[in-house]
């Protein structure tokens, strides 16, 4: 490592490995990162607390270990922070809310969070996010919007704005965020990073303030994809807190993340996926496809439905877990996200068990398509980050309302929970667009090998932003 | 697409959203209902998409639920 190392935009990888090594101490990386979030985050607003003190008490305690000769974790010293839906000991979890302040703090931290930290990792911060999850955009009427890193006058993108805003702006290699119809996957795509949705089930949720648990996820963002293996290997695993959280065991990614494309059968989507967006988000699939030799393209069955069917679902369920605080608190949402759960509480039982049951159709026939294919690539997003404050956008020359639309291809892929590692691309000089690297239920390591081959070759990249 | 599972006559959503919130006990503030009776002719519509894929009687949900 060389002196001149600026450990507080290291990946996560250099600093284990400078901890482990002694090059650097903990104390001195985490000491670091805070001094950039203090003087970089009033333009980005990406944190919503920082928590110095613990995180300077916890790295000191990560140094002592090492001096006993205890064995570093993978992932020692290395500073991280978290979407706010994620319990923190002492604190309150607001998930982007203004009504659950009033809740009791957190006398636990979440089960991802103990599981990082196991593995040596250091807390620095909880992380701003679209009021209660129900967000593509990054805004939040109580906490002030996210701001682009790498174009502040644009959207960070959402749920987890906080989460691309921050690995982005380089203030912490690693951010936990949550994805249920693209959260981590679009502010990857809108910021210019990498995020991992893992199979739905794969990641504890134990801890996490919920919001369609039929689809929420769980999974890290970094600027690297071994900073995303690293993170995920540490915290897979069996939760029985988690109900939707599988019984398998573990299956490190890491081994194999290095063993490049070959073997592997890799398509583009087409159809559904293939238009309704801006011409820019579809070059940039064809510049990933180009870099990994693809010229094969499938068609993924019903995925208009699909998408209709998650958005069905996450809007009754929604409105299901807030009714009472819809009752009685509606006057304190975000007008955006209360006129769409009012809405979704007074769906009728038979559309949301309709949808549910095309669910199992739809992840029966895309199993089919999974005997073909290794690999699928789709866009992230119909368009690169908008505005702030940006209301509605021109698709094939039709305006459409934004916040839905943002999740247009995120949206069929989540519903049935497939592993994605959205990879940014930039396809010119403008502002990065987010391609989907889309694998079979539990392969979570092909869809990071391919991704780690497309870094290696440099058609995809997660530079931090020039603030 | 149509929703032709539906009647030919558009349901008064207006109507249907004042019962389904007395039946809720919610209130909706004049200044929420135009986006609230937006996001329910959206939702309709996209309930009507679904019905209108054919789904044999065997296919059931997959809940997370373990006796």
């Amino acid at each position: 490592m060389s002196v001149s190392q600026d450990w507080a935009t290291a990946s996560a990888a250099a600093i284990a490995g400078g901890v482990t090594s002694g090059a650097v101490s903990a104390r001195a990386v985490v000491a670091a990162s805070l001094e950039r979030i203090g003087r970089i985050d009033p333009a980005v607003n990406s944190f919503t607390d920082v928590l110095a003190g613990r995180a300077l008490a916890r790295a000191e305690a990560v140094d002592a270990a090492l001096v006993r000769g205890e064995a570093p974790g993978p992932l020692c010293g290395v500073p991280f922070a978290v979407k706010n839906l994620f319990d923190v000991a002492g604190l309150t979890t607001r998930a982007g809310s203004r009504i659950n302040r009033e809740r009791a703090p957190a006398a636990r931290d979440a089960a991802l969070i103990r599981r990082l930290e196991g593995a040596g990792a250091v807390l620095v911060g909880a992380l701003n996010m679209g009021e209660y999850a129900y967000d593509f955009t990054g805004e939040n009427i109580h906490d002030g919007d996210t701001h682009n890193p790498h174009d502040l006058s644009r959207m960070s993108g959402g749920s987890s704005g906080g989460s691309g805003g921050a690995v982005a702006a380089g203030l912490v290699p690693l951010a936990l965020a949550s994805d249920t119809n693209g959260s981590i996957r679009v502010p990857a795509a809108f910021c210019g990073c990498f995020g991992l949705k893992p199979t739905y089930g794969r990641t504890s949720r134990a801890g996490s303030f919920p919001f369609v648990g039929s689809l929420d996820h769980l999974g890290p963002m970094a600027r690297s994809v071994a900073d995303l293996a690293l993170a995920f290997d540490a915290m897979q695993g069996p939760d029985p807190d988690d109900p939707a959280c599988a019984k398998r065991p573990a299956e490190p990614s890491l081994p194999g993340l290095e063993d490049g494309i070959g073997g592997l059968r890799i398509a583009t989507a087409g159809g559904y996926f293939a238009r309704s967006g801006e011409p820019e988000a579809f070059a940039a699939v064809a510049k990933v496809a180009d870099a990994l030799d693809v010229s094969r393209v499938v068609e993924l069955p019903e995925a208009a439905r699909a998408r209709t069917a998650a958005y069905l679902i996450s809007a009754a369920e929604g409105a299901s877990l807030h009714l009472n605080r819809l009752r009685h608190r509606a006057a304190e949402f975000d007008p955006a996200v209360r006129d769409r759960l009012l809405a979704g509480a007074m769906l009728p039982a038979a559309f949301i068990e309709r949808a549910q049951r095309f669910r199992r159709w739809y992840r029966a026939a895309m199993l089919d398509l999974f005997r073909e294919v290794d690999v699928i690539l789709a866009p992230t997003t119909p368009c690169r980050a908008p505005r702030g404050g940006q209301t509605t956008f021109l698709l094939d020359g039709v305006e459409f309302p934004l916040r839905p639309n943002i999740g247009l291809y995120t949206q069929p892929i989540s519903f049935i929970g497939l592993p994605v590692v959205a990879v940014p691309v930039w396809p010119d000089d403008g502002l990065p667009l987010g391609v989907q690297v889309i694998a079979a239920p539990w392969r979570e390591d092909i869809a990071l090998r391919v991704a780690r081959h497309l870094e290696r070759e440099g058609a995809v990249r997660a530079p931090i932003a020039r603030l | 697409m149509s929703p032709n599972p539906h009647p030919a006559t558009p349901p008064d959503l207006d109507v249907y959203c004042d019962a389904a919130a007395a039946l809720l006990g919610l209130t909706i503030e004049p200044a929420w209902r135009a986006p609230v009776l937006a996001n329910l002719r959206v939702l309709r519509e996209a309930a009507a998409l679904l019905e209108g894929f054919p789904l044999p009687d065997e296919a059931e949900p997959a809940p997370v639920f373990e006796a």
